[in-house]
């Protein structure tokens, strides 16, 4: 977007000169102290203009916006305008980008909209984001949608709790599994003992026991009533189509905590957008949106019948469903969820890379065993193993060694689908042998981040300046997020300077996926193909696993960078980010 | 309840030192509190019955909590027969267990009131068992140690198995114990949670027993050195 900063003192020197005043229009949201009803429960929430219905900011790319914020709540508040490139100043991170919207406050936002594409808006404050204050952004391109739709339809994903985010933090803090009834009962074990015999499932009980970590730790929270486009399954969202259309979906995850695996049963989805920048279409028949990630996706119902559109959590503990339909007050069918995954070894790779050599014999954990179908370790990076600075010593370790010796105990595919080897469907970018690899429910195409390619690159290719590794880090019981063992409060910021291209390196050293936000400037997934990989505002990081992003540092100020898991981000897995030099 | 007012004065203003961090700042961590029972129970014995609980209190965040526990058992109609009040700051000092040092009082009725210092270590240890060790110093030292299990029959049914065991280091006649004959609690309580994990009513067995000289020298005053009792309660954590 570099070349939108050149251009635009010029535009604003030649329209002064014509004496044409630049087109700016002017939005007004409230920011409102909302009742939420989701048809299974009522909360008190906060919403955008006064309804728990998420609002749509329609805007033009070029144009330039002022937006009022009316802050009628009886707290700050402040909102980010996730992916869009902007001023820093503009935003909307209190502490970062200004000092927050004070209660019973206006305040005016004023940014030129140098983008197209499917964008959403969220408070930045406290747990405001979870407890409502979510809306849509899309912004028409100039010259067009590069593949045009009849129709077009803002699907919004959330996860709506009925405990407050305040409230739900405190109780994670207070016992991490506070959530989780997905856990591994006596029943499991009586069932994995008829299946495996008992010796092995007590076995594997143990590993997982000496480790104090759960298979099961998927969704830190569960007991939620997800949403699209704040209405349950039984409010039913309804998007219209004639048949023979063709519908664009811009689904957006707003959750706190939930990746959604999303599908329309019957249709095939062609994904034309990730997080606003256009791709090169691709047909799928479902896909997993991370938290705050964007995909605009197009289907043509052929038929004069309800679809479902599907969003099933990724750890299986909740779904909703929305309909397509050619005429109102239809109802697409609800499906079966499918089954509880479960967490293997190979999700705890970059717990134990992260140790230091001497904590463990790697040979133990016959590795070789996972092997047997011929996969793919390249992915599987160890080079983490150098860092003592972070201290698992205090992991009992010699429970792994033990079982190591015996196959059955650590047969990390065991019961579940062997994955193949590479070109595994949406496999690549989780570690090897991951029990969170999605597969599709009609068993065909599972978007994965390598089938993204960017349809026009946004930046010349160039060798990166410098590498910066980020390790994602945590502490599962006690609920402790960081980077590099580094909470916020405790961190330097990381500094980048305009104009460098900077490679980052993230290690996900915890058992849970992250997605990574970096404000103000795009990040670039390397998923090999140079100058046309995919141009996003948030990459998911599964665990155990090692991915590379760059990023042209193209826009002065401060930023904020986290993991859009409102509870880790609120835990400590976030920093500032200060671009140096540039034009001011 | 005197040493509940105690607890009260001295929690309320160190508390309040916890309290500048409470307002949330983009990506600092909160300060956060937790209330949580582990007994509040009827106790239906032989002979008598009583009333017991066992109360945990925190505030803080992840690098230091400050902590009230309170223990205790009254007969019915009758005296505190257990009264144990503990105030203490807990940080962590490894991946799964806290250190703390603190102060403790156990003040039950119609025994001398018993003032300690404390240290010792809590946490989660292998396998997942729920473990806290400490050394009560005064006059009268005394070692302890907890080691509890939740066994999830299914993820609301819970089967959960405790063990307490306190060992004194020196004699205290006027409280009938002698160095070495330690006295023991055994529990086995069916939870069921009910509303969430905020209320979670259940049933059980608690049995307790003196051993060693500390059990001679109840025997020889015509006390019991072993009470079992049913138990119904109902757990809450807020």
């Amino acid at each position: 977007m570099k070349h939108t900063n050149f251009l635009r003192p010029l535009a604003v020197v030649l329209g002064l000169a014509l004496g044409v005043p630049a087109q700016a229009d002017t939005y007004n949201i409230t920011v409102d102290k909302v009742r939420i009803d989701t048809g299974m429960f009522k909360k008190n929430g906060i919403g955008y203009n006064g309804s728990q219905t998420p609002s749509i900011l329609h805007f033009q790319e070029g144009e330039d916006v002022v937006i009022r914020v009316k802050n009628n709540l009886r707290e700050s508040t402040s909102i980010h305008w996730h992916g869009l490139i902007l001023p820093f100043q503009q935003d909307g991170v209190p502490g970062i980008s200004f000092d927050g919207i004070k209660p019973g406050e206006t305040f005016t936002y004023r940014f030129p909209i140098e983008q197209a594409g499917t964008y959403w808006f969220h408070s930045h404050s406290g747990f405001q984001e979870p407890d409502g204050a979510y809306g849509a952004i899309v912004i028409s391109p100039k010259g067009g949608e590069a593949v045009p739709a009849d129709r077009d339809y803002v699907v919004q994903f959330t996860d709506k709790h009925p405990h407050s985010g305040a409230r739900v933090f405190r109780n994670l803090k207070a016992s991490a599994d506070y959530y989780n009834r997905a856990q591994r009962t006596a029943q499991d074990l009586i069932e994995d003992a008829g299946a495996e015999g008992l010796k092995a499932a007590l076995q594997d009980r143990k590993m997982w026991g000496a480790m104090r970590m759960m298979p099961t730790d998927i969704e830190d929270v569960q007991g939620f009533t997800p949403l699209i486009n704040g209405a349950s399954t039984q409010q039913n969202w309804t998007g219209i189509f004639k048949p023979g259309e063709k519908v664009r979906l811009r689904l957006i995850n707003s959750s706190a905590t939930t990746y959604f695996d999303v599908r329309v049963p019957g249709l095939k989805m062609t994904v034309v957008q990730a997080d606003g920048n256009d791709v090169k279409p691709v047909a799928v028949d479902e896909l997993r949106i991370a938290v705050a990630e964007t995909y605009d996706v197009i289907v043509q119902p052929r038929e004069a019948k309800a679809y479902s559109i599907i969003g099933e959590s990724a750890g299986r503990t909740a779904m909703v469903r929305g309909t397509l339909a050619p005429s109102q007050g239809m109802v697409g069918p609800i499906y079966k969820m499918r089954p509880e995954p479960l967490l293997t070894m190979a999700d705890m790779g970059g717990m134990m890379s992260g140790m230091e050599h001497s904590g463990m014999d790697r040979a133990g954990m016959d590795m070789s065993g996972m092997d047997h179908s011929g996969m793919d370790m390249s992915g599987f990076d160890m080079s983490g193993m150098d860092h003592s600075g972070h201290d698992m010593s205090s992991m009992e370790m010699s429970g792994m060694d033990q079982s190591g010796t015996d196959t059955g105990g650590m047969d990390m595919t065991s019961g579940l689908p062997v994955v193949p080897a590479e070109g595994a469907k949406g496999a690549a970018f989780y570690a090897p042998g991951s029990g969170l690899i999605p597969t599709a429910a009609n068993g065909g195409k599972f978007l994965g981040y390598e089938n993204l390619a960017a349809r026009k690159p946004l930046y010349r290719d160039r060798p990166a300046t410098r590498e910066i590794e980020i390790r994602l880090t945590g502490n599962m019981e006690r609920y402790i997020w960081s980077i590099d063992g580094v909470k916020y409060e405790d961190a330097d910021p990381i500094r980048l300077k305009y104009g460098e291209r900077v490679r980052f390196k993230f290690v996900n050293e915890t058992m849970m996926a992250h997605p990574m936000h970096l404000h103000g400037m795009w990040t670039i997934i390397d998923t090999g193909k140079g100058p046309y990989d995919p141009v996003k505002h948030t990459v998911s990081v599964a665990p155990g696993t090692t991915l590379y992003t760059e990023t042209e540092v193209d826009a002065p100020g401060q930023w904020a960078f986290h993991c859009h898991l409102s509870y880790h981000m609120a835990g400590g897995m976030f920093r500032k980010v200060i671009v140096e030099g540039g034009p001011s | 309840m005197k040493t509940l007012s105690l607890g009260t004065a001295l929690g309320v203003p160190l508390a309040l030192s916890f309290a500048s961090a409470a307002m949330a700042e983009v990506g600092v961590s909160p300060t956060v509190w937790s209330v949580r029972t582990d007994t509040l129970e009827y106790r239906m014995g032989a002979e008598e019955n009583s009333f017991a609980w066992g109360v945990e209190a925190w505030i803080g965040n992840d690098e230091l909590r400050l902590v009230w526990k309170s223990e205790g058992a009254k007969t019915e109609g009758g005296d505190f027969e257990e009264m144990n009040n503990q105030i203490r700051l807990q940080m962590p000092i490894t991946e799964f267990f806290d250190g703390f040092i603190g102060g403790a009082a156990s003040t039950p009725d119609g025994a001398p009131d018993r003032y300690y210092g404390t240290i010792g270590v809590t946490g989660l240890a292998p396998q997942w068992f729920e473990v806290e060790a400490a050394l009560y110093l005064s006059n009268h030292p005394y070692l302890n140690a907890e080691v509890e299990y939740e066994g999830l029959l299914t993820n609301r049914l819970i089967l959960t198995p405790s063990i307490e065991v306190s060992l004194p280091l020196a004699d205290d006649p006027e409280r009938e114990i002698a160095a070495g004959g330690a006295s023991a609690a055994f529990g086995l309580r069916l939870s069921y949670d009910l509303i969430g994990r905020s209320v979670s009513p259940y049933i059980g067995v608690n049995y307790e027993r003196a051993f060693g000289e500390t059990a001679d020298i109840r025997r020889g005053h015509g006390h019991d050195i072993e009470e079992l009792t049913g138990v119904f309660g109902v757990n809450v954590m807020f």
